[in-house]
């Protein structure tokens, strides 16, 4: 019997509702974490994975309590321990690395005080001794030149270094027990992948047992033994990862797997309806009742129990798993391919387009100039037909938004021109586009809590373009509202709500509503699923589809998530520090990615399967600027070639599929090189 | 940096520039004019002629704003009409006065108004914030002439502790003032303490609730570690420019809880000399408060900049 670092029983947390009632956000949460063990928190946004974490360390939020159980740690309750006894425990024994590290770090201390105030805390050493502990632990976390960063500030640091230096600080006091609470998520794909590949170093290393809580499958299956699953408070199945992610014997589980669109597959994944329920909405039956398919009538009055599966090493809460089982496991061939209907009809033409973020000087106002010799992107030239989806792929500050901004005018252009529809130039003033461009280039934004007005309803929300570019008005206008919401499945139901009111896809939704509603030709579509759960996004992947095949309507699809562009996108452009690597139909570049960058972004892509290891072939670097002269992709490339690259801006090689790449390496080298590794 | 702290100068002195002129013209539009004020009734012929020369008001208005501003940069604001005194001489004492009843208040308003800000806030609905709380809110409300008549009702008449109004010269040296200031002190510094209490209270419940101290406190920082070194350097940095303002109102004369008090200050003297139509005071008047303003406001931005790390090296790298 391995050792059992923390133990769990019966837990519920809540708080009271205004009404006096209370309402649980977890209830009775049993588990034990062992010995150098990982274990893999899974669930969406408010499943109370996060409360279970922060309870682990007896923190409770403001505003919630705990309403029954304990969590031991050496038999003891620390959730009724007093401060003084916490603060031996906290980073001592149990450490956190929390969610954003960047807004985690106490701006004002340097780096190197902030280790060192946890090695105070947690160890005997002495000044000259604890400085070498800050250079050893920057060091074990692949921090580059430690002496250097333990002197600077925390917003002196990128995202991934940030992460790092917060994992430097959990391992100060040489806890027993990591919680991580979602700590690659808002990282780059390959940033990401290289801290989780250090967490995994880490814990074998040291032996260090992890709590690692995310809503990203893909993680998890990275550095998980055991994984569990929670939806609505509940633990619904908790078993070895392999069993879970390769077998999942809950209709949750599996309808999640399934929701996640693949690397290695095209089309859309299947959607999941309806959304996670409110705490204390659910009165009685199994919480997941009302999405299951599997769903029974017994389901809807009794609440099943937590069953241990001998036959999987796992426990689950259904009444019908074996039914499940029998599904076999995950069957992927049921993705509904994309319906392409691109015409070969140019729709817009994107030619040597350059933008620069450098600040006008006076004299250049006045001219209207820019003078800017390496601006932020450079030399972009795409043609989009109609009805075709383009993704616009890269890390961040690669420029892809700022392309989608320039485009619907928000930004101005340096040099190149914008054509629409063969021959209207889109000036790169907003102000002097006519009310017809602007109704024909539409933006759907990443967060619909900042991109919807909180104070209109959704019938105000979705009234105006019809109002701007209609001029409809009274009952005409009623009926074309609840026609759109229709379209993107609300009903006239949703016209008096406001967005406080509706659920995270519900509102993105009203945001693709507002869209739809000016009937435009183009959409630019920002990073649009990136803020909502795994199977909501699937669902509005496959609404935007659906819209598409209905109206006609052409995408530009900026998303750092690689998978999902896979999913979504007929062709695709991977930027570089704004500057274009590759392009060309989906297809081809997911299956060779010619392209060195293509290949370092594809590699470090996370799989929601333990066996598929994610490759690290070239450092995490983050550079602030793109390079003056030569290939973008210069300072990390794999397969440099020496001088050439470091000088010349690389040529154009387009292979037998349409795929262009840009690279001094002949096409079919790089191929045969690819493959051999 | 230098070079920020240059600009921000000029951009106070071309304010300062904007002011004097949006006075002078203000003063020049205005119907009469100084002399016509002065003589009143005697305001025709040779005696208005004889006064204009004497005040140099018979030359072209530019003329005269540029004399007039080249004395205020000599630090000289011309006479006053009322007892045709050196401006100067007026406005020494006054402003002395002032700077006394303000550092006053200053020194015992802010350290108050910190503590209770952040009692407030680490007791945040219990006990000490709620009553202090409802006492902060409730001298916020209450007008300075409503709590000041009060505290005159009460301290000086009813208890018979200190004198109800300041009845010194203008003159007065600190000793003598200083009895004379405690309740004009008090009346001021309620206000200000209750504004400046509510914003640190403010600042330290969202600094209380970011990520980065919750971090600390899962990293086992002590309490009140915790609270000198991650909360308050970073709540602290907002107020800065609160307080800054404060002083500035200070300064700017509480014009009100002066005349109340009948406290020989720079906010009676604006009052008296607009009622006795005394425009060069007035004049001069406006220019001081206007700098006072951008000199505060001007050390308020450099302090948050050299304290904060994040404009700091900003700054630098520039």
């Amino acid at each position: 019997m391995q050792q059992v670092v923390q133990e769990i029983k019966n837990l519920s947390i809540g708080f009271t509702s205004k009404k006096g009632q209370q309402i649980s956000i977890l209830k009775n949460i049993n588990t034990k974490i062992k010995k150098g063990e990982t274990v893999g928190i899974v669930g969406e946004s408010g499943s109370g994975k996060s409360t279970l974490a922060l309870a682990m360390m007896g923190y409770v939020k403001h505003g919630l309590y705990t309403i029954s159980g304990e969590c031991l740690y050496q038999s003891n309750n620390i959730l009724k321990m007093k401060n003084r006894e916490l603060e031996g425990i906290r980073g001592r024994k149990i450490a956190m690395i929390p969610q954003n590290a960047g807004q985690s770090l106490t701006p004002n201390l340097k780096i190197g005080y902030q280790i060192d105030e946890a090695l105070k805390l947690h160890t005997n050493l002495k000044k000259e001794n604890r400085d070498n502990k800050i250079s050893e632990l920057l060091n074990k976390v692949r921090l580059p030149s430690p002496e250097a960063i333990a002197k600077r500030y925390p917003h002196e640091l990128s995202g991934g270094q940030q992460q790092r230096v917060a994992v430097a600080m959990a391992l100060a006091g040489n806890p027993d027990l990591l919680l991580l609470d979602e700590p690659t998520t808002g990282l780059d794909v390959t940033t990401q992948a290289h801290v989780l590949e250090l967490l995994n170093f880490i814990a074998k290393d040291t032996g260090t047992s992890m709590v690692y809580v995310s809503h990203d499958l893909g993680a998890i299956a990275q550095v998980s033994d055991r994984v569990i699953v929670m939806y609505s408070g509940e633990i619904v199945l908790d078993g070895p990862v392999r069993n879970i992610l390769k077998n999942p014997i809950h209709p949750y589980t599996y309808g999640l797997l399934k929701s996640i669109p693949k690397l290695t597959l095209s089309g859309l994944p299947d959607s999941m309806s309806g959304s996670q329920p409110q705490p204390g909405t659910i009165k009685q039956g199994c919480s997941f009742y009302v999405r299951c398919q599997f769903a029974e009538d017994k389901c809807k009055i009794n609440s099943p129990e937590l069953e241990f599966v001998n036959e999987f090493n796992t426990s689950v809460r259904c009444f019908n798993h074996k039914k499940l089982h029998k599904q076999k496991s995950i069957d992927t061939s049921s993705s509904k391919q994309l319906i392409k209907k691109i015409q070969k009809n140019e729709i817009l033409d994107i030619s040597s387009v350059s933008i620069s973020y450098a600040k006008q000087k006076f004299l250049e106002q006045l001219l209207n100039k820019i003078d800017d010799s390496n601006p932020t992107v450079k030399d972009i030239n795409i043609n989009i037909d109609k009805g075709e989806t383009l993704a616009l792929v890269g890390e961040s500050g690669s420029g892809k938004s700022t392309i989608l901004k320039s485009i619907a005018g928000l930004i101005k252009t340096k040099d190149g021109t914008i054509k629409f529809d063969k021959k209207k130039i889109l000036s790169n003033d907003l102000k002097k586009r006519d009310a017809n461009n602007l109704r024909a280039i539409q933006l759907i934004f990443q967060n619909p809590d900042e991109s919807l007005n909180p104070n209109h309803t959704v019938e105000e929300i979705v009234s105006q373009p019809l109002k701007l570019y209609f001029g409809l008005t009274g009952e005409e206008l009623k009926q074309k509202i609840i026609e759109v919401l229709e379209k993107v499945r609300l009903g006239e139901f949703y016209l008096t709500r406001y967005p406080r009111q509706l659920s995270g896809g519900e509102k993105q939704r009203v945001a693709v509503a507002r869209a739809f509603a000016a009937k435009p030709d183009i959409i630019l579509c920002d990073e649009v699923t990136s803020a909502l759960d795994v199977s909501v996004q699937a669902a509005v992947l496959n609404l935007l589809q659906e819209l598409k095949e209905d109206f006609g309507t052409t995408y530009i699809f900026v998303s750092h998530d690689l998978a999902v562009v896979r999913a979504i996108s007929d062709r695709v452009a991977v930027l570089y520090q704004g500057r274009l690597c590759e392009i060309g139909p989906s297809d081809s570049v997911y299956k060779f990615p010619s392209h060195p960058y293509t290949e370092v972004l594809l590699g470090a892509v996370l799989e929601p399967d333990p066996d598929v290891k994610p490759k690290l072939v070239a450092e995490d670097i983050v550079e602030e600027k793109p390079p003056e002269k030569g290939c973008s992709f210069q300072g990390r490339c794999p397969r440099i070639l020496g001088e050439i690259c470091k000088t010349n801006v690389p040529p154009w090689q387009i292979d037998e599929n349409g795929n262009a790449i840009r690279c001094h390496i002949k096409i079919n080298d790089l191929k045969k090189q690819q493959k051999l590794n | 940096m230098l070079i920020l702290v240059l600009k921000r100068i000029l951009l106070g002195l071309i304010t300062l520039f904007i002011v004097s002129l949006i006075t002078f013209v203000g003063v020049e539009v205005l119907p009469g004019d100084a002399c016509t004020t002065y003589l009143e009734r005697e305001a025709y012929g040779a005696a208005l002629e004889a006064c204009y020369k004497r005040l140099g008001l018979d030359i072209p208005a530019y003329e005269r704003y540029v004399n007039w501003a080249v004395g205020v940069i000599q630090g000289d604001f011309g006479y006053s009409l009322s007892g045709e005194m050196k401006i100067n001489d007026v406005l020494g004492p006054r402003v002395k006065n002032s700077l006394v009843l303000a550092s006053a208040s200053i020194l015992i308003g802010i350290p108050i108004a910190l503590l209770l800000g952040i009692i407030t806030a680490l007791w945040r609905d219990k006990l000490p914030d709620i009553i202090i709380s409802t006492f902060t809110i409730f001298s916020m409300t209450i007008p300075e002439f409503i709590s000041a008549t009060l505290l005159i009702l009460i301290v000086a008449i009813w208890l018979e502790w200190l004198p109800g109004i300041v009845i010194v010269p203008t003159g007065a040296s600190i000793s003598e003032l200083l009895p004379n200031i405690i309740l004009p002190v008090i009346a001021i510094s309620m206000i200000m303490t209750a504004h400046m209490a509510r914003m640190v209270r403010s600042s330290v419940i969202q600094v209380m609730s970011s990520d980065y101290v919750q971090m600390a406190i899962l990293k086992g920082v002590p309490y009140w570690k915790m609270v000198f070194k991650h909360v308050l350097p970073n709540a602290l940095l907002p107020a800065i420019n609160v307080v800054a303002l404060t002083i500035a109102w200070l300064l700017g004369g509480v014009v009100v809880t002066e005349v109340v008090f009948n406290y020989p200050g720079l906010g009676r003297l604006v009052i008296e000399s607009i009622s006795n139509r005394d425009l060069p005071v007035v004049q001069a008047l406006a220019i001081i408060l206007a700098s006072i303003y951008v000199v505060i406001n001007l050390i308020a931005d450099l302090l948050t900049l050299m304290l904060n790390p994040r404009l700091k090296s900003l700054q630098i790298k520039k």
